[in-house]
C-alpha cells in the first residue's frame, strides 16, 4: 500500500504551524511519522496536509527551571535511551524509552508525537501520567499548559483542538529523589503492551502511585497506591476488584497480565 | 582448507546478500515500465453483480471480461474423486476469498495505480460465508463449487486391519487438535516483472518464484503461447518455503497485459496482500485415537482428519497435497500393526491452500506426538519411553512401514536417546518435583518425525498433478579460462546451493570453489526442472551435478592423457590436475587447449568438448527419510500465560552432509518457524470470512528474542539409494517444534489436568484453560 496524495509543508515556527493547522481542514501534524506513515501507506488515514514541525526551533531542545524540565515535543525516544536529556527521575525515563518498540522506531519516534496520538498502550502516556506529566499545547491563541492526565481524554483521543499542536512535555524536578519501577507484558519484544505497570514510590512518606496502563482504554492512576501492597507484594486480592470497577476488562487473563505488570513494575522500583 | 563435501564452508551467496547487492524483482527497473495495484474482492463469499470504472481511468484498468481469451487456472490430480476448481486470474462471476483479484489497475506508480483502484466501484452480493471447514463439511453448508453438490475436493481413506484391534486388550485415548490458519512470511514477498521482448519475440516474466520452469507451462496453458515464447526468470528470491511455488493469477494478468499495452509491466506484493490474499497454509483439523497395550506398546491409529484447502486448487501441487499426503505420514516413525484414517480436504471461502516447509507434516506430527504424549499420561508412563517400545529400530531398515512408505535408513531409537540425554530429562523431573523460585511452572516435551525428499516418478505420478518429476538435469561446462559453470533447474532462495553444488563439484573435479559459477533461476540458461521443493535439491541436483561432472572428468582425462602423451588408465585426476607417471597438466590448460589451442588436440578428441548435460535419478526414487527427535524444556506462567523456552535440542539424521554449516543454517530457520506455529501466528478469520490479521502488529511472527539458541547434534546415517548418501533435510525444522512445544506446556501444566491442543498456543490460550481447569472438573481436553 501506498499513501495517497497530500501536500507537505515544513513549518518554521509554532505560529505557522497552527496557522497552517487552522487553515486546512484535512491538515495533520507529522513529527517523527512512525504511527502516521504505515496510517498513510495502509489509506486509514488520507490528509490533504501534513505539517512537519520536527524543524521548529526549541522542539527538539531542552529548557530545565529551577522546578522543571521542559521537553521540546520532538525529542526522539533514542534522545531519551541514550541519555543525552536531562532527566528529572535518576535514569527511569532511559529505561522506559531503551522498551519502546524497536530501535529504528525509537530513532525517529517523538515523545510529543506519542502524546498526541494518545495511543493507551504508548509506554509514554503511562509513564509521563506517573510523573505528574504536564503538555505544553500550542494554539491560535498562543500557549496553554495543561495535565497529562487530562489531556489524554481516552484512546486516541485528546484535549488538542484544531490549528493546535503539542510543543513541550514538563517533567517536575520533585521525582529526583523517588524510585520508579515499569513493566509491559507484550506478546512479543518491540510490540505494543497488552499490560503496562508503573510504579512511583514517593521518597516523602509512603505515599505510592500505580498506573495500570491497557490497550483499550485509558491509563488507570490509583493514587492510593500503598493500600493496595503489603510489603513488596500488590495485594491481588484487592487491587483487582477496584481495577475493574475503575473499568479494567474483567476477565483471567487481564487480571493475570495487569497484576503482573504492576507487581513487576513494582519489583524493579525495589531494583529487583 | 578443505572445499569438498562435508566442508563447513561460508555461504559464497551471502556475500552479496550481506552487502545489499542481490539483485530482487523489486530492484529491477525496466525502461517505460508502469506499475499494477490490484482491486481485490472486499468479501469472502458473492456475486459480482458490476464493476464500475470511471470512464477516464477505462483505459487502465483491466478485469476478467477484458481478457475472453485467457485460459483459467486449473491444477487437478488424478486421484479418485477428486473434484475440479476452476481459477480464473481475474474474478468471473463469483469472488471466493477476501483478497481474491478483481481487476487490474496500470499507472506510473504503485501509488497511482492505488488512486486508481479506489475509483473502481464493486457492487457485490455478499453470501453466506464457508469459514469453518468442518461447517464446510456438512449437507446444509453454503457452496463454493456449485456443480459439486459439496465442499470436497477430494476424500481418502485407508484401513489396514483395523478393526482387529477391537478384539486385543488395548488402551485408547482420543483427542481432537487444531492448528490454526497461517500466512508464509518470507523476507521478500512475490514480484513479477512482465515485459515482450521484441527481438526474442518472448514473453519475458520475471518472478520471485521457486519454479521458473513450471511457471513457465502454467503461463503456456493459460496463455496460449508455445513454451518457446515464454521465458521465465527467477531472479535473487527472498526466502520460497513453498509460498512461492505456485502459478501466480498476478503472473498471469501481467503477462497478458503486456502483450497488450506494450510495456513493461510490475506487481510487487505488499505486506497486506501477503496477509490477507496470502494466508494460506497449515489449517488442519485432527479427531485421533491412539490404541495401545498395557505396556504402552502402540496397537493402532484411527484418525479422521480435515484440512482447510481453501478456494481453488492451487496450481502446480492442488488442494489436496496436504490431506492427501496425512494418511501415508501420519503412522510417523513407529511400527504398529492396525491402521485407519479418512482425510477430507474441504473448499472454504479462504485463499488456497499451499504447502508450506513441511507441508501437511507439522500438522500431523503435531497431531500424532501431542496425543502420544496423553496416551503416556493416561497410562503413566515416561513418554519417551512409550515411543522407545515402538520406534521402527534399526535393524528393520530399510522398512516398508504400514502406509507403505519405505524408510531408507537410520536408527531412530538413538536419536530419541541422544534427545533425551542433550535435555536433560532426569534433571527436570527433579527440578519439577520442587516449586520454582519465581512460580512458574517447568515442562518437557518430545516429538520425532521423519521427512521424506527428492521423491520421485513413481510418487508423482500416481498422483497426477501438472507435473511429475524425472530426472533432474545439470549443464555444466568448463570456461575458456579453465572456471567451471553448473546450469541448474532447480532454484537456490536461501539454501546455499550455489555453495553446496559446489562442494559436490569441488569433490569430483577439484576445481577451486572461487572458479565454479552456479547459474539457476532462467528458463533460457538452464535445463527443465520441476523446481525446488520437497527438499529435493541435495538430492536430485546434488546427484546431477555429480554425473555432469564425472562425465567432465572422463572428458578432461581422456584429452590430458593424450596432452600427457599416455592413456587414460594410467592418469588420474587430482586437485584439478590430470596427473601422469611423467608428470601432469592442469584442468585450466586443458581447457585452454580444447577452446583456443586446438590444433594442440589429438585428433581423435571427443567432439562433445567440455560442455554436457547430464540427468541423475536415485536409486530408488521413493525418496530419503532424514528424521530428527527435538526436545524443548519451557517454562509457564500460569497467571500470564507467557512461555519460555528454557532449552531447545535437535538430534537430526539428514544423511551425510555436503555443508554442516548450512544444515545448521536449515535447522535454526526451520526452528523459528515451527516456533512462530507453535506459539505465536494465527490467521483468524470472522464469521463473514474477514482475515483478522493485516499487518505484522495483529500477524505476530517470532523475531530474535523469542527464539532460543538451538543446540543440534547430527547423526549421519547414509541413505543407501543417493549419490553420496545425503538425505534432503530442508523443511524438517519447521516440523516438530509446534509438537514439542505443546507436549513441553502441557508437561507443565499437567498439574492442573489441563492440556492445550491448539496451534499456536497463545498466553491467552493458556490462561484461559488454567482458569477453566480450576473453575471445573480437571478432565475437559477439547480442542480450544
Amino acid at each position: 500500500m501506498k499513501a495517497p496524495a497530500f501536500d507537505y509543508k515544513r513549518a518554521r515556527t509554532l505560529d505557522e504551524a497552527s496557522a497552517l493547522l487552522g487553515g486546512n481542514a484535512g491538515s495533520m501534524v507529522i513529527a517523527g511519522g512512525q504511527t502516521l506513515g504505515p496510517m498513510l501507506n495502509l489509506r486509514l488515514t488520507q490528509p490533504t496536509l501534513l505539517v512537519d514541525i520536527t524543524r521548529i526551533p526549541g522542539m527538539t531542545t531542552v529548557q530545565e527551571t529551577s522546578s522543571e524540565v521542559i521537553l521540546g515535543a520532538c525529542i526522539t525516544h533514542a534522545n531519551f535511551e541514550d541519555g543525552r536529556v536531562p532527566d528529572a527521575t535518576g535514569g527511569f525515563l532511559a529505561r522506559v524509552a531503551k522498551g519502546i518498540a524497536y530501535r529504528a522506531v525509537r530513532t525517529r519516534g517523538t515523545v510529543g508525537g506519542s502524546i498526541a496520538h494518545a495511543d493507551p498502550a504508548s509506554d509514554w502516556v503511562s509513564t509521563l501520567i506517573a510523573l505528574h506529566a504536564e503538555v505544553d499545547i500550542h494554539g491560535g491563541a498562543g500557549r496553554r499548559t495543561m495535565p497529562l492526565e487530562q489531556f489524554v481524554k481516552g484512546p486516541l483521543s485528546t484535549d488538542l483542538r484544531i490549528s493546535e499542536l503539542v510543543s513541550a512535555i514538563r517533567v517536575k524536578k520533585d521525582a529526583a529523589g523517588d524510585s520508579f519501577g515499569y513493566a509491559k507484558l507484550c506478546r512479543k519484544t518491540g510490540e505494543f503492551a497488552e499490560a503496562i505497570g508503573v510504579v512511583r514510590r514517593f521518597s516523602n512518606g509512603k505515599k505510592v502511585r500505580l498506573i495500570a496502563g491497557r490497550s483499550d482504554g485509558s491509563p488507570i492512576v490509583i493514587e492510593n497506591g500503598a493500600d493496595f501492597i503489603a510489603g513488596r507484594s500488590i495485594e491481588r486480592e484487592q487491587l483487582y476488584p477496584y481495577l475493574i470497577e475503575r473499568g479494567l476488562r474483567d476477565d483471567s487473563y487481564s487480571r493475570g497480565i495487569h497484576m503482573a505488570a504492576l507487581q513487576r513494575a513494582l519489583d524493579e522500583s525495589w531494583g529487583v | 582448507m578443505d572445499q569438498g563435501i562435508g566442508a563447513r564452508l561460508l555461504r559464497k551467496e551471502d556475500d552479496r546478500y550481506m552487502r545489499g547487492r542481490g539483485q530482487f524483482v523489486g530492484d529491477i527497473r525496466l525502461p517505460r515500465m508502469q506499475e499494477v495495484a490490484f482491486l481485490r474482492s472486499p468479501i469472502a463469499h458473492g456475486r459480482i453483480k458490476d464493476i464500475r470504472i470511471p470512464g477516464h481511468v477505462r483505459g487502465q484498468v483491466f478485469i476478467s471480461s477484458d481478457m475472453p481469451e485467457v485460459v483459467p487456472i486449473r491444477a487437478d490430480t488424478a486421484l479418485p474423486g477428486f473434484k475440479s476448481s476452476v481459477q480464473p486470474p481475474l474474478a468471473i462471476g463469483k469472488v471466493r476469498h477476501v483478497g481474491e483479484l478483481v481487476a487490474m489497475c496500470v499507472a506510473p506508480t504503485r501509488a497511482e495505480a492505488e488512486d486508481i483502484a479506489e475509483l473502481v466501484v464493486l457492487d457485490i452480493e455478499e453470501l453466506p460465508a464457508v469459514v469453518d471447514m468442518l461447517a464446510g463439511r456438512q449437507p446444509d453448508s453454503p457452496l463454493l463449487h456449485e456443480r459439486w453438490g459439496d465442499n470436497l475436493f477430494l476424500t481418502t481413506s485407508i484401513d489396514v486391519d483395523f478393526e482387529a484391534v477391537k478384539s486385543k486388550v488395548h488402551r485408547k485415548v482420543t483427542r481432537e487438535l487444531r492448528t490454526s490458519r497461517q500466512a508464509m512470511s518470507p523476507l521478500e514477498g512475490r514480484g513479477v516483472i512482465a515485459h515482450w521482448d521484441s527481438r526474442l519475440g518472448q514473453l519475458v516474466v520475471t518472478s520471485s518464484t521457486q519454479q521458473p520452469h513450471v511457471v513457465r507451462a502454467g503461463l503456456a496453458e493459460c496463455l496460449g503461447l508455445p513454451e518457446g515464447d515464454i521465458r521465465v526468470i527467477a531472479p535473487d528470491v527472498g526466502g520460497g518455503f513453498g509460498y512461492k511455488g505456485i502459478l501466480l493469477p498476478e503472473e498471469i494478468a501481467l503477462s497478458w497485459a503486456t502483450m497488450k499495452l506494450g510495456f513493461p509491466l510490475k506487481w510487487i506484493e505488499d505486506r497486506r496482500e501477503n496477509l490477507v490474499a496470502g494466508a494460506d497454509c497449515r489449517e488442519h483439523h485432527y479427531l485421533l485415537t491412539a490404541y495401545a497395550d498395557e505396556t504402552g506398546r502402540l496397537l493402532a491409529l484411527d484418525c479422521e482428519a480435515t484440512v482447510d484447502a481453501g478456494a481453488y486448487s492451487a496450481y502446480p501441487f492442488s488442494a489436496c497435497l496436504e490431506a492427501g499426503q496425512i494418511g501415508s505420514i501420519l503412522p510417523g516413525l513407529y511400527d504398529f500393526p492396525h491402521y485407519r484414517c479418512r482425510t477430507y480436504s474441504v473448499a472454504t471461502n479462504k485463499p488456497p491452500i499451499l504447502p508450506y516447509r513441511g507441508v501437511a507434516r507439522t500438522g500431523v506430527c503435531f497431531a500424532l506426538e501431542v496425543t502420544l504424549d496423553a496416551l503416556a499420561r493416561d497410562l503413566g508412563v515416561e513418554p519417551w519411553k512409550l515411543r522407545m517400545k515402538s520406534l521402527v529400530r534399526p535393524e528393520q531398515m530399510p522398512f516398508d512401514n504400514i502406509a507403505k512408505r519405505h524408510f531408507d535408513s537410520g536408527d531412530y531409537p538413538e536419536a530419541l536417546r541422544r534427545a533425551v540425554e542433550m535435555i536433560g530429562i532426569s534433571e527436570i523431573r527433579a527440578r519439577q518435583s520442587d516449586d520454582e523460585a519465581d512460580g512458574r511452572r517447568i515442562g518437557v516435551g518430545l516429538a520425532m518425525y521423519s521427512e521424506q525428499a527428492g521423491h520421485g516418478t513413481s510418487v508423482y505420478a500416481s498422483w497426477g498433478i501438472p507435473f511429475v518429476p524425472g530426472y533432474e538435469q545439470c549443464h555444466a561446462r568448463f570456461t575458456p579460462d579453465g572456471g567451471l559453470e553448473l546450469r541448474i533447474g532447480a532454484h537456490s532462495h536461501g539454501q546455499g546451493l550455489e555453495t553446496t553444488l559446489s562442494q559436490v563439484a569441488h569433490s569430483i573435479l577439484g576445481v577451486g570453489h572461487d572458479r565454479i559459477k552456479v547459474l539457476h533461476g532462467d528458463t533460457a540458461k538452464t535445463p527443465y526442472s520441476t523446481g525446488t521443493w520437497g527438499s529435493r535439491c541435495m538430492i536430485m541436483s546434488g546427484g546431477a551435478v555429480a554425473e555432469a561432472c564425472d562425465q567432465l572428468a572422463a572428458r578432461v582425462m581422456r584429452i590430458g592423457a593424450k596432452l600427457l602423451q599416455t592413456e587414460v588408465p594410467n592418469v588420474k585426476l587430482v586437485g584439478g590436475f590430470v596427473e601422469g607417471r611423467a608428470g601432469r597438466i592442469s584442468i585450466a590448460d586443458i581447457a585452454k587447449t580444447w577452446y583456443r589451442r586446438p590444433q594442440d588436440l589429438p585428433f581423435d578428441a571427443d567432439p562433445a568438448g567440455l560442455e554436457v548435460t547430464a540427468g541423475y535419478k536415485a536409486k530408488r526414487d521413493t525418496g530419503t527419510f532424514s528424521y530428527a527427535a527435538h526436545a524443548a524444556a519451557v517454562a509457564v506462567d500460569t497467571f500470564t500465560g507467557e512461555v519460555e523456552i528454557l532449552d531447545y535440542v535437535v538430534v537430526e539424521d539428514g544423511g551425510v552432509l555436503i555443508n554442516p554449516m548450512i544444515v545448521d543454517g536449515q535447522i535454526c530457520g526451520g526452528c523459528a518457524q515451527g516456533i512462530g506455529t507453535a506459539l505465536f501466528e494465527e490467521m483468524a478469520y470472522d464469521a463473514n470470512g474477514q482475515p483478522q490479521a493485516s499487518t505484522l502488529a495483529d500477524y505476530l511472527l517470532p523475531g530474535p528474542t523469542e527464539v532460543p539458541q538451538i543446540r543440534i547434534d547430527h547423526m549421519e546415517t547414509p541413505s543407501p539409494y543417493t549419490r553420496f548418501g545425503q538425505k534432503g533435510l530442508g523443511e524438517g525444522g519447521a516440523i516438530a517444534p509446534p509438537a514439542a512445544i505443546t507436549n513441553a506446556i502441557n508437561d507443565a501444566l499437567s498439574g492442573f489436568g489441563v492440556e492445550l491442543l491448539v496451534s499456536p498456543i497463545t498466553p491467552r490460550r493458556i490462561v484461559e484453560a488454567v482458569a477453566a481447569a480450576k473453575a471445573t472438573v480437571p478432565t475437559q481436553k477439547a480442542a480450544q
